[in-house]
């Protein structure tokens, strides 16, 4: 397999694998999810992977009820919304990715602070794989 | 007046014009900068030859993608007349015409030129609204636009945040909306220049004629929350908490402050300017305030060597609601958590002890992205000079104005201070 770098191509990769991973500075010990190819605290470019669990809470959240042309494709319009969201994950970093398993017709139900867990959404197969991160409640997880 | 981080060279504005901003069939950016530029010179106190100006900067964010045109810096260099003079374009978002003011007031400083045309257009209205977002999402992060976040949704998710954290409710924001839009009754440059009961009457006259019920909503707050009258785009942001496509344009007029007087007695300086450059939602030190835009402020206020207290009017950028108040917590004019109470008590309508958004904002003056930036100084300008009519600010000895501009979701933000005072 060709080397894969600390950046975006290589997180979209992974994500295809169904795996979360981000990037930790062997000079500094900082952790970055996405990868990133320099360390922005210490500057080196030592990198090693580190695996996200893809365990969090959720911090911020959206119900969108008018969708760009690329979701519209995926049949989401006003009657059928979907739900975005940012996740403060148990490693100490952030990620973005749709929320899953909540009712988008009904955000006034959905809760900050309720536990998620990593899931992946598929599209496509072999080399035009492309792969979106998703988070759906803990089922009986305190929120 | 002047702190540690000072200009080389004073720089002033001497003149000022905007198009009306609106949807537009028939008018093009080049038309919509015509009428900026015209309203601009002719706005020269003591009158100016533009054979005079020198160089131009012009912001634009993504003409190329809303109309399929690029370069537009020699364009509408050369629809004023300018070349073989040098134009260059600037881009940051939704703040790329604060970038160009920026830019050419450094020119300035720098003793290269010493006068100079700065402004923005965007024409943003000829393309489906979904293509527009698409366009506009070209400024968001990669990850995301990737995992299918829009603009609004952006805000929105910033929007539940600041509530768990604050208290604060959707409610709330309803002051931000409807103090916008009676400020911009009174701005005829304004795409909605008309108040919540004026777009609530429009409505009940809509559903009249059609023999549909007609809702029974006792004030614009009822209305607000109704929502066949304001749907949601992406929840909590309704509708009327997002600003418009806009097609228009805005320009100033600057020159070094030792020659300023040869165009007018009554010259705007520009005493402070910061700015500042953000990460990725997810990247950000916090959900609830925008770092670039406090590291802009920094900037600005040391430049001025003033403080938040001494701004007494400002616009600011509030493509949604609630950016508007996390803009005054950033910018210092409240405490952080508090925005919202203190748009509440009418701190920050017109006759308030700090007016902000007397154009209307961007929600409600429009916001064609290129030409935001300028367009908020026109407004800083003609308040300072007192000649913002029926919208001018009641208070006396107004002296000191502000802007500031936020770039795609925070990645690029400004601040600018102003003064009718040397």
């Amino acid at each position: 397999m060709e080397e894969r770098y600390f950046n975006d191509i290589s997180y979209k990769q992974f994500l295809n694998e169904e795996r979360l991973m981000g990037s930790r500075c062997k000079g500094c010990g900082t952790l970055c999810f996405p990868p990133r190819p320099i360390c922005t605290n210490c500057y080196s470019t030592d990198m090693e992977w580190a695996e996200i669990k893809g365990n969090g809470r959720l911090a911020g959240f959206s119900s969108i009820f008018v969708p760009p042309a690329f979701m519209a494709e995926e049949g989401f319009d006003r009657k059928h919304p979907y739900v975005v969201g940012v996740v403060e994950l148990e490693e100490g970093v952030r990620a973005v990715g749709r929320i899953v398993g909540v009712d988008a017709n009904r955000p006034e139900t959905i809760r900050i602070g309720t536990p998620v867990k990593a899931e992946f959404i598929h599209f496509s197969e072999g080399d035009q794989m492309k792969t979106h991160l998703a988070f759906r409640p803990v089922e009986g997880g305190a929120s | 007046m002047g702190g540690k981080r000072r200009l080389g060279k004073g720089v002033c504005i001497v003149g000022a014009g905007m198009s009306r901003f609106d949807m537009y069939k028939n008018k093009d950016s080049k038309q919509l900068f015509a009428e900026a530029f015209k309203e601009c010179i002719d706005s020269v106190d003591k009158g100016i030859d533009p054979k005079e100006i020198q160089a131009m900067w012009l912001g634009n964010f993504t003409n190329d993608f809303f109309i399929h045109q690029g370069h537009w810096g020699p364009i509408i260099s050369d629809l004023s007349g300018l070349p073989p003079k040098p134009a260059t374009r600037t881009e940051g978002a939704c703040a790329s015409s604060t970038l160009a003011v920026k830019d050419a007031a450094y020119a300035i400083a720098s003793g290269m030129y010493d006068v100079v045309l700065a402004g923005g257009v965007e024409e943003m209205s000829k393309i489906s609204t979904e293509a527009v977002s698409e366009g506009l999402a070209l400024a968001g992060s990669p990850y995301e636009v990737y995992e299918g976040f829009t603009f609004p949704a952006v805000f929105g998710a910033i929007a539940t945040a600041y509530f768990a954290k604050y208290g604060a409710t959707w409610e709330d924001l309803n002051y931000v909306t409807v103090k916008s839009h009676k400020n911009a009754k009174l701005n005829p440059k304004a795409q909605f220049n008309m108040t919540i009961k004026d777009v609530m009457n429009v409505r009940i006259e809509k559903y009249k004629k059609k023999g549909q019920p007609v809702p029974e909503w006792k004030d614009e707050f009822e209305a607000l929350r109704d929502p066949r009258f304001n749907p949601v785009v992406a929840w909590p942001m309704r509708l009327f908490d997002c600003c418009p496509i806009s097609d228009g344009a805005a320009c100033v007029l600057l020159v070094a402050e030792e020659i300023a007087q040869r165009f007018t007695d009554h010259p705007i300086y520009i005493i402070g300017m910061g700015q500042g450059s953000g990460r990725a939602l997810h990247d950000c030190p916090s959900l609830t305030s925008f770092e670039a835009n406090k590291h802009a402020a920094k900037e600005a206020y040391e430049m001025a060597g003033l403080t938040p207290k001494d701004i007494q009017f400002a616009e600011v950028h509030d493509c949604f609601s609630i950016a508007e108040l996390i803009h005054i917590e950033d910018l210092g004019f409240c405490k952080e958590g508090t925005a919202y109470r203190f748009v509440r008590e009418g701190s920050t309508k017109l006759d308030g002890p700090m007016p902000i958004n007397t154009s209307g904002g961007l929600k409600c003056k429009g916001h064609p992205v290129g030409a935001t930036g300028a367009a908020q100084m026109v407004e800083v300008w003609h308040q300072l000079r007192g000649e913002a009519g029926s919208r001018q600010i009641p208070k006396k000895d107004l002296h000191i104005g502000a802007s500031e501009n936020l770039g795609g979701t925070g990645g690029t933000c400004t601040f600018m201070i102003f003064s009718n005072e040397k």
